[in-house]
């Protein structure tokens, strides 16, 4: 955000920053979808509306799924290549997946203090994306305490490949207790949105695209700013290192 | 060296440092019947309960004293620098994880064979009657625990909070292991048809076959520097 003259002015004579774009865009895209999902969509028959919840709780978990596979993805191409690039995408992915995942589970809560009468039941997508949670948390932990940048990336990358493989062996042992969430609607065997009213489906994806647009956003920020990060601690080693040699005795050119 | 006398010339290091020292068979094997004596104070189980909570006892039991041995099977090879040694060996690091994988998996399977009779005692359940089923169904969870355990232990060491780590990274990646062995061992107890059980047993065989590979694939990456 530009706030004094010459940064306006540099900022202008470098064109238009598609990150803004995005964040905009997305916010736009999520004000709609808002209003589609309260006012537009009509009030469901049997949940009445409680139901509105979720046209949040539905994106929320899609990105956090995405989120996840991202990191997976990313996690692989580290160990593979060894490009620094991938292990900060794989970090800014973790990030925001543990933000809309906790975003998913906290509507899901309430909209199950409505629907069920209880915040929390040990269904089988709830315990499995509770766990999901976890795995990323940790491995934000692993990251926080692993040690030296290149250990810790490594050990983030193994937590983020063995993690997403567990996920469906996770939600296998999970299942053999007995489902009470509700059966999916919008991709089912009848073909995709069958289950739902037009105007419902509508809202949903309206806000699936605006949420997945503030995914696209918030990853690109993130990742810039660890990029800066690095720079920064880089430019900052130099610095030390130049001091420090320009500090010693004996070292001087000419001396010794 | 084969493959196969690499991996059994590390484990005969480890087993020997054991049977010269008896730290972590004692630790584990003290451990593992304190947590079960705590379980007895915490729920006081009469004898038609201890039937429906031994299961989950014994497993929890499993899952913490695991975290003692294998936490401290890397710590080992850290204080001396032996895994750095390790690493300067012409041969695979995986058999590196293979090896560790084998001396807790013994580890853990004695002091399995030590607490099962314990268990038994303590709670007032008889459980000669299943020891087979019972038997493959613990092996399998013990594979598995250990699969990831050896990973993870491999890591946390090396980390700013050490063993801290451990039981955080090994108990939600291990969640299926101790679902899958819970649920197994009450069908087991409790006398129910063959049927009933295999779905749990059929999730065990699937992560230790899955965690195995990727384990040893991947251990290399853990261990490098």
């Amino acid at each position: 955000m530009a706030t004094t003259l010459t940064e306006r002015r540099s900022e202008a004579a470098r064109g238009a920053d598609w990150r803004e774009i995005l964040i905009w865009a997305g916010t736009a895209l999520g004000v709609a979808g808002m209003y589609m999902a309260i006012l537009y969509a009509p009030e469901e028959a049997t949940m009445s509306h409680a139901q509105r919840i979720f046209y949040v709780h539905v994106p929320s978990a899609w990105v956090g799924f995405l989120a996840f596979g991202v990191v997976f993805a990313a996690s692989v191409g580290f160990l593979w290549t060894r490009r620094r690039s991938f292990d900060l995408a794989a970090h800014a992915s973790t990030e925001i997946g543990v933000v809309f995942t906790t975003l998913a589970i906290a509507s899901g809560a309430v909209w199950g203090k409505s629907a069920w009468g209880t915040w929390w039941t040990w269904d089988p997508r709830l315990t499995t994306t509770f766990m999901l949670w976890f795995i990323y948390v940790v491995s934000l932990m692993v990251r926080a305490y692993g040690g030296s940048g290149g250990q810790s990336a490594r050990f983030a990358a193994v937590l983020g490949i063995v993690g997403f493989l567990d996920i469906p062996l996770i939600h296998l042992s999970v299942v053999w207790w007995r489902s009470l969430h509700p059966l999916p609607v919008v991709v089912s065997s009848e073909g995709f949105g069958s289950g739902l009213p037009p105007e419902m489906l509508y809202a949903l994806l309206v806000n699936v695209a605006a949420f997945t647009l503030l995914y696209v956003a918030l990853f690109s920020i993130r990742r810039a700013q660890m990029g800066a990060q690095d720079a920064i601690a880089a430019q900052r080693d130099d610095d030390r290192r130049s001091t420090f040699r320009r500090g010693l005795p004996g070292i001087q050119e000419g001396s010794r | 060296m084969s493959a196969l006398a690499v991996v059994r010339q590390l484990l005969w290091k480890d087993l020997l440092l054991e049977l010269r020292t008896r730290e972590i068979l004692t630790a584990m094997t003290v451990f593992a019947m304190l947590v079960a004596v705590v379980f007895n104070f915490a729920f006081s189980p009469s004898p038609q309960d201890a039937l429906r909570l031994l299961p989950g006892m014994l497993w929890v039991t499993l899952a913490f004293a695991s975290t003692l041995g294998l936490s401290r099977s890397f710590v080992l090879e850290r204080d001396q620098q032996c895994l750095e040694a390790l690493r300067l060996f012409p041969f695979d690091p995986g058999l590196i994880y293979a090896g560790k994988l084998l001396s807790n998996l013994l580890a853990l399977l004695a002091v399995e064979i030590l607490l099962l009779p314990a268990l038994a005692v303590i709670a007032g359940v008889p459980l000669l009657g299943h020891i087979g089923a019972l038997a493959a169904v613990l092996l399998l969870g013990s594979v598995g625990l250990v699969a990831v355990g050896t990973l993870f232990s491999a890591m946390s060491v090396n980390t700013r909070i050490r063993e801290v780590l451990l039981p955080v990274l090994l108990f939600p990646l291990a969640a299926p292991v101790l679902i899958s062995g819970v649920r197994s061992t009450l069908g087991i107890l409790a006398g129910r048809p063959w049927a009933d059980v295999l779905p749990g047993v059929r999730l065990l065989v699937a992560f230790d076959v899955i965690f195995v590979v990727v384990g040893y694939l991947i251990f290399e990456y853990v261990v490098e520097e």
